[in-house]
């Protein structure tokens, strides 16, 4: 476990805490910063995939003695050249780079052509001849728990096309829920939806010797790392993956890629750089993105809207392959007890296979969709007994420094505090009542990283290393700026530890053959892990240089203050050439590992632990035309518990940014398929929010310092997303007194709510019945002891 | 030497400098910016004139250099965002998309500067509405937009 140095004193902060430009604003605001795509290296070929056109089928022949006749066409690969599975998840390693058995969604590569340029490439992927035998295509949730007149997707799938399947119970339910004065059960389906980069996905390689170089717009270089390692059969010290400046990723480049892996094995085949870029149209079937859950959710509560007991199934399409699947599975059943004190809780989940690009983790990985459900309901509910629903949240807020029933670890808590600061901004107790205008609330939470990492091992999770020298002062780590933020963040915490600006760091992050580990840009980990690490390294750096000065001007350590580029008397670079006279080299490295027991012990257990939590609470002004159905959000209130902003301006870009994608989840995005083709396949068809539909945001940062965190620094990436799309609905409901149990709330969907109604009919829209699932026997888990049950 | 078929020959004004280019008939302005002309600036984010990422000005106007031809520029005065800081120095929207926060993985942003300088040059003072109106066609996926008009603004401000 990493020991943290206690906080100084706040008023000491001299850095942290402030408004200040990102570190590499300046390169971005001229165009001057290369992403994957800018890399150009001599000699370099240019690599194009085939991409299946069928939703599912057998491979029986591939033909491409055509495309090796092409001019220009310097290699041509298929899936014998690449034989090696892999997968993000050691539980499910069921892809191939380029597929030659089987096809599972339209856009599954299954062969590869490097030429002297793109056009080429593409024309010699034309003259590759595959003959197919197309099978059956899963198509619906539904459709995929039955057994199959083919085969199920893989092997290892079942029943039928069922990937995984979870069931817990921590607590009695059945026993709660007999106690109740209140049951309601409700049914939800949340549609997919993808990240939508601005940049699309590149991959260049390079081998220089017998070692690989593959520069990526990838989130998550050491995953990539280990990927490639198993499939190019190659030992890790042989290659070195480099996070590429990062145009954009929201989880979608968090998976190793065909492309990757393809452009290092033609490096290796030809000893020529190869990139590989992907066009807007295959980003979308690349995907990975949210997945559609289709969820069923039962509370029992006491006359005073206490809960007592919560059942909560999901049912997720998964697309063709693993990905991340059993985590996203997991995660729709463990964070509703990270803002409700819920004494018993079941959780009964299954993801299945379909024949679409693969689901995976996307801004809120597998929450978004129970905490739309999950707030809805309790919307519902506080209707049926007739309280307020922001009280009948209170009366189930988690307490600060407690324990969930299933075993979570809640440290510092502003769930109160972004609640009362929410209603205060928005005025939503004394709202404007006339039809068709509308306010919704709706509170959540998210982990500040993953307490476990995705393959088992003990090793810390982030490491950084500060170096001092001739060359000034410069911070290595793993971690990856996706445009987050990441390396403003850790400049500023060695800045604040040496006494210097942001912009006085030089910053190496992001590359396996130069930097120490970091897991990586996932989870809303990196604030929180990396910065641990990142100030563990500067505040070892920072005690060595003052122990220099002290000597050297005669006093005690505790009076050489280290601040405006200054130690003690001496300038921060006489400081440094002192301790390098009497050290050598100076170097000072930090680590950060989750503390033991942040999570129980069960199967199921390693997702939804972590180090901390941060909360949110979000109000929504609407307007709905009653006619057309047409929305437009006037104004959206974010309240965000950070623990402490290391930067504010970057924290409110990020809670900004946050309120913008759930409301465009919320409204517009969705990532439907007819007939296995994705419906929208380009930023004009897929909508998205523009200048002109977003409204204005008011940020509220509610500061908690959390005792682990770095300076009492949480979780901002993700959490602020994940309140909007339930207050959404709650504020049409407001507005026009129908519920929209479907997301995207489209005016289609208000249109026929509002149509049921006047037919007295239940004015809703949503889905009508959860299929039969054959989950398995529940592993029952005894709550901890001081868990809500116990208190 | 005769012009080989399927192949033009270029006068190009990009940045205040000439260039003669030898291209294929079909590439787009923002293949010749980027791979001829090593200006990689200027991003693509979509082939299909939909986002915005791919925005020059063409003798001052914001062009999406995906649609066009170079063909289209020629006798026109073409700038990338790498032709709008002098020297060292940035240009006053660029130091208000800095000083603002008005990027986050920046990939739109090229973009976003040069059509609002654009703006800018026609209507120093912009409001709100009119700002977003003149921005509508740049889809950014990082910032949620607020801090962008704030940057214009600004810019706005450091301008007149």
């Amino acid at each position: 476990m990493t020991t943290i140095e206690a906080p100084r004193d706040e008023r000491d902060l001299r850095v942290v805490g402030r408004s200040l430009p990102r570190v590499e604003a300046a390169a971005k605001v001229t165009g001057s910063i290369a992403y994957a795509d800018d890399i150009v290296l001599p000699g370099m070929l240019f690599c194009k995939l085939l991409r299946s056109r069928h939703p599912y089928a057998r491979v029986l022949s591939i033909d491409t003695s055509a495309a090796r006749a092409v001019p220009g066409v310097v290699a041509v690969l298929t899936g014998h050249d690449l034989p090696v599975n892999y997968g993000i998840m050691p539980t499910c390693e069921d892809e191939h780079a380029l597929e030659h058995e089987k096809v599972r969604f339209v856009g599954d590569p299954v062969a590869a052509v490097a030429a002297v340029d793109e056009e080429t490439a593409q024309a010699a992927c034309r003259a590759i001849n595959v003959e197919y035998e197309p099978l059956e295509a899963v198509e619906s949730i539904e459709q995929a728990l039955i057994p199959p007149d083919d085969e199920p997707l893989h092997d290892y799938a079942g029943p039928a096309n069922v990937h995984r399947l979870a069931a817990l119970e921590f607590g009695d339910v059945d026993a709660g829920f007999a106690r109740a004065a209140h049951v309601r059960e409700d049914i939800f389906f949340f549609e997919g939806n993808t990240h939508l980069p601005m940049e699309q996905h590149s991959a260049t390689a390079q081998v220089v010797a017998d070692k690989v170089t593959l520069w990526s717009s990838t989130q998550d270089p050491h995953y990539v790392h280990r990927a490639l390692a198993k499939v190019l059969d190659l030992p890790m010290g042989k290659l070195r993956v480099v996070a590429a400046p990062h145009g954009g990723g929201f989880g979608g480049k968090c998976d190793p890629f065909s492309h990757e892996i393809v452009v290092c094995k033609i490096a290796m085949m030809t000893g020529r750089p190869v990139k590989c870029t992907l066009t807007r149209e295959e980003v979308f079937y690349t995907h990975r993105g949210r997945h559609p859950v289709l969820m069923w959710v039962r509370t029992g509560v006491d006359a005073d809207g206490r809960i007592l007991a919560m059942h909560f199934r999901s049912a997720l399409d998964g697309g063709a392959y693993g990905s991340y699947g059993p985590a996203s599975t997991l995660y729709t059943g463990a964070l509703q007890t990270t803002t409700y004190a819920i004494p018993a809780y079941r959780f009964e989940g299954a993801r299945v296979f379909t024949n679409k690009a693969p689901c995976g983790p996307k801004r809120g990985h597998g929450t978004p969709q129970p905490r739309f459900a999950l707030e809805v309901h309790l919307d519902k509910l506080a209707a049926d007994v007739g309280l307020d629903p922001v009280e009948l949240r209170r009366r189930n807020f988690v307490k600060p420094f407690s324990r969930t029933v299933n075993w979570l670890r809640i440290t510092s808590c502003g769930l109160e505090e972004v609640t009362n600061r929410v209603l205060e901004a928005s005025g939503y107790a004394r709202r404007e009542r006339r039809r068709g205008h509308g306010m919704g609330f709706a509170v959540s939470s998210y982990m500040c990283g993953a307490g476990l990492p995705i393959y088992w091992n003990k090793m810390p999770h982030s490491e950084c290393v500060v170096n001092v020298g001739r060359g000034g002062v410069t911070l290595y780590c793993g971690a990856t700026d996706i445009g987050q933020g990441s390396d403003s963040v850790l400049a500023t915490v060695a800045a604040e530890e040496l006494g210097l600006w942001p912009g006085d760091i030089r910053l190496v992050t992001g590359d396996t053959g130069l930097t120490p580990v970091d897991l990586g840009s996932y989870s809303s980990r990196v604030t929180f892990m990396a910065g641990n690490a990142a100030r563990e390294a500067a505040a070892k750096m920072r005690a060595l240089l003052v122990g220099v000065v002290a000597d050297e001007e005669g006093c005690a350590p505790e009076e050489v203050e280290v601040r405006d580029g200054k130690v003690g008397r001496m300038t921060f670079e006489e400081a440094a050439t002192l301790a390098e006279e009497r050290f050598g080299v100076l170097s000072a490295h930090g680590t950060y590992t989750p503390p033991e027991g942040i999570g129980g012990r069960y199967k199921g257990a390693g997702v939804g632990p972590s180090p901390a939590y941060s909360y949110s609470a979000a109000a929504v002004d609407l307007n709905v035309d009653p006619g057309s159905g047409e929305i437009r959000v006037n104004k959206v209130w974010l309240a965000h518990d950070i623990g402490r902003s290391i930067n504010e301006m970057a924290v409110r870009g990020q809670v900004e940014g946050g309120v913008y994608m759930g409301l465009g989840e919320a409204l517009m995005e969705a990532q439907a398929y007819r007939d296995g083709l994705h419906r929208q396949p380009s930023m004009l068809d897929y909508k998205s929010l523009t200048f002109l539909e977003m409204p204005e945001v008011e940020t509220i940062l509610v500061e908690t310092h959390d005792p682990e965190g770095p300076y009492g620094a949480k979780e901002v990436g993700q959490g602020p997303l994940l309140p909007v799309i339930p207050a959404v609905v709650s504020a049409v409901h407001d507005a026009l007194g129908v519920w929209i149990d479907e997301i995207p709330v489209t005016p289609d969907k208000i249109v026929r709510a509002l149509d049921a109604r006047a037919k007295g009919k239940e004015a809703r829209y949503g889905p009508k019945r959860f299929p039969d699932i054959p989950y398995p026997d529940l592993v029952k888990v005894a709550p901890p002891d001081a868990a809500p049950a116990a208190l | 030497m005769e012009v080989p078929d399927g192949r033009e020959l270029l006068r190009l004004s990009v940045n205040r400098e000439d260039r003669l280019l030898l291209v294929r008939s079909h590439t787009t302005l923002l293949e010749v910016l980027r791979e001829d002309l090593g200006l990689t600036g200027t991003k693509h984010g979509c082939e299909l004139g939909e986002c915005g990422a791919c925005t020059v000005l063409v003798d001052g106007t914001p062009q999406l250099s995906c649609l066009l031809l170079p063909a289209q520029v020629e006798g026109t005065a073409v700038t990338t965002i790498e032709g709008l800081a002098r020297g060292s120095e940035l240009h006053p929207v660029q130091q208000a998309f800095v000083a603002q926060g008005g990027l986050q993985c920046g990939y739109c942003t090229p973009g976003m500067v040069l059509a609002a300088k654009a703006l800018l040059d026609e209507n120093p003072a912009p409001s709100r509405d009119e700002i977003k109106e003149a921005l509508a066609g740049n889809l950014c996926r990082c910032t949620g937009y607020a801090s962008i008009i704030e940057a214009v603004e600004e810019a706005g401000r450091m301008l007149s």
